[in-house]
């Protein structure tokens, strides 16, 4: 269960990009977290208030978002949509392809407010 | 990956950038900006300092990953008492508590730092760190960091190393690559630990071990050893030689 070391690594990012942006509080973390990325998604909702709790990102949703598992084939060049355990091209059948999505683990995005209503922060 | 020249912007994300997406404002006058930072960023950015370390001293970092019991320390001892006498080795033992595993390793003559790791499940790249402050890498041609026995957590952490290496233990079955990608995703080696085990399992097919591992799209080579036998080391001690012989 490594999903808790992994927010807590992303809430010390978001609490960067807040600063960065003199925003007093974080809305919304939108984060990519691929299906081969290692991370699970119910652990990683479960994980996250817990390391959000009395920071900058307190109330802050997040919204975790997947990329289908896409391979290349080496061989033909066919492009493929696969399962987890089977990275094998769907064309020509081949084992020998490169991953082209599916492994993010990524912050992507983060929504801030200023608590001076009506000021926005200047990026 | 870094944030400053574009290489994180992977096929899966650049619609976002291209959308001119780099900062969308919403209705409510609140500001969405753009990150595409890795999450684990800081670990990454933490390997790659441990990597340099390595580089500089010229030794190879091999990351040796299994289930609890698979056999990583037992490799280890009959590895050192192949090659200790032609190369320096050094081990990093990652557990979650006790020395036992650190005493086994230094019992053969070879340094051997213990991480502790409390309740996590993983080493980390930080943790490697820290253990490197007491290992003095002069003259070390091979630093094993034993990670925790654990299929999941380990490989989503960047250590530093220059190779993984994943052990698949007879008992554990063949099926282990379908049932745990993530991991054997990213071995560069595939040890099928135990093999003196195979006649008596009856039920562990090498080759079908291979076969999950190719549908997982990974290349590596798989090889059978037995540490207790000594059958199958020679392959894995060449590999090791070579990889020893390619940080020079």
């Amino acid at each position: 269960m490594h999903e808790l070391s992994v927010c807590q690594a992303l809430i010390s990012q978001v609490a960067q990009v807040a600063r960065t942006n003199h925003a007093s509080t974080v809305t919304d973390i939108y984060v990519d977290v691929g299906p081969l990325s290692g991370v699970e998604h119910p652990l990683m909702r479960n994980a996250f208030p817990l390391a959000a709790a009395g920071t900058v990102a307190n109330n802050a949703i997040l919204h975790l978002q997947t990329m289908p598992i896409r391979v290349r084939c080496k061989e033909c060049g066919a492009e493929s949509e696969v399962e987890v355990n089977r990275l094998t091209c769907q064309s020509c059948g081949d084992w020998r392809t490169n991953l082209i999505s599916g492994d993010e683990l990524l912050l992507q995005r983060v929504v801030l407010e200023n608590s001076n209503a009506g000021v926005k922060a200047n990026v | 990956m870094c944030d400053t020249c574009g290489c994180n912007v992977t096929p899966g994300n650049e619609h976002l950038v291209a959308a001119g997406g780099h900062l969308a404002h919403t209705s409510s006058g609140s500001e969405s900006i753009e990150v595409l930072k890795g999450l684990l960023d800081a670990n990454d950015h933490q390997a790659a300092h441990n990597r340099e370390h390595f580089d500089r001293h010229k030794t190879l970092a091999v990351n040796l990953m299994s289930s609890p019991g698979a056999g990583k320390t037992s490799l280890l001892e009959a590895t050192i008492e192949a090659l200790g006498a032609d190369l320096k080795i050094a081990v990093v033992e990652g557990d979650l508590e006790t020395e036992n595993d650190a005493n086994r390793i230094r019992d053969k003559g070879v340094p051997a730092v213990q991480i502790s790791t409390g309740s996590a499940c993983h080493l980390d790249a930080h943790m490697v760190h820290g253990a490197l402050h007491d290992l003095d890498l002069d003259g070390v041609d091979i630093v094993f960091i034993e990670n925790v026995g654990n299929l999941v957590c380990p490989a989503s952490f960047d250590l530093g190393q220059h190779h993984n290496v994943a052990l698949l233990s007879t008992p554990e079955g063949h099926d282990k690559p379908a049932k745990y990608p993530v991991m054997f995703r990213a071995a560069d080696l595939v040890l099928v630990s135990k093999c003196d085990l195979l006649e008596v399992l009856g039920d562990f097919d090498p080759d079908t071990a291979e076969s999950y591992l190719r549908q997982i799209a990974n290349p590596a080579p798989l090889y059978k050893v037995s540490a207790r036998t000594g059958a199958g080391m020679d392959s894995w001690l060449d590999w090791v030689r070579q990889a020893v012989e390619a940080r020079q």
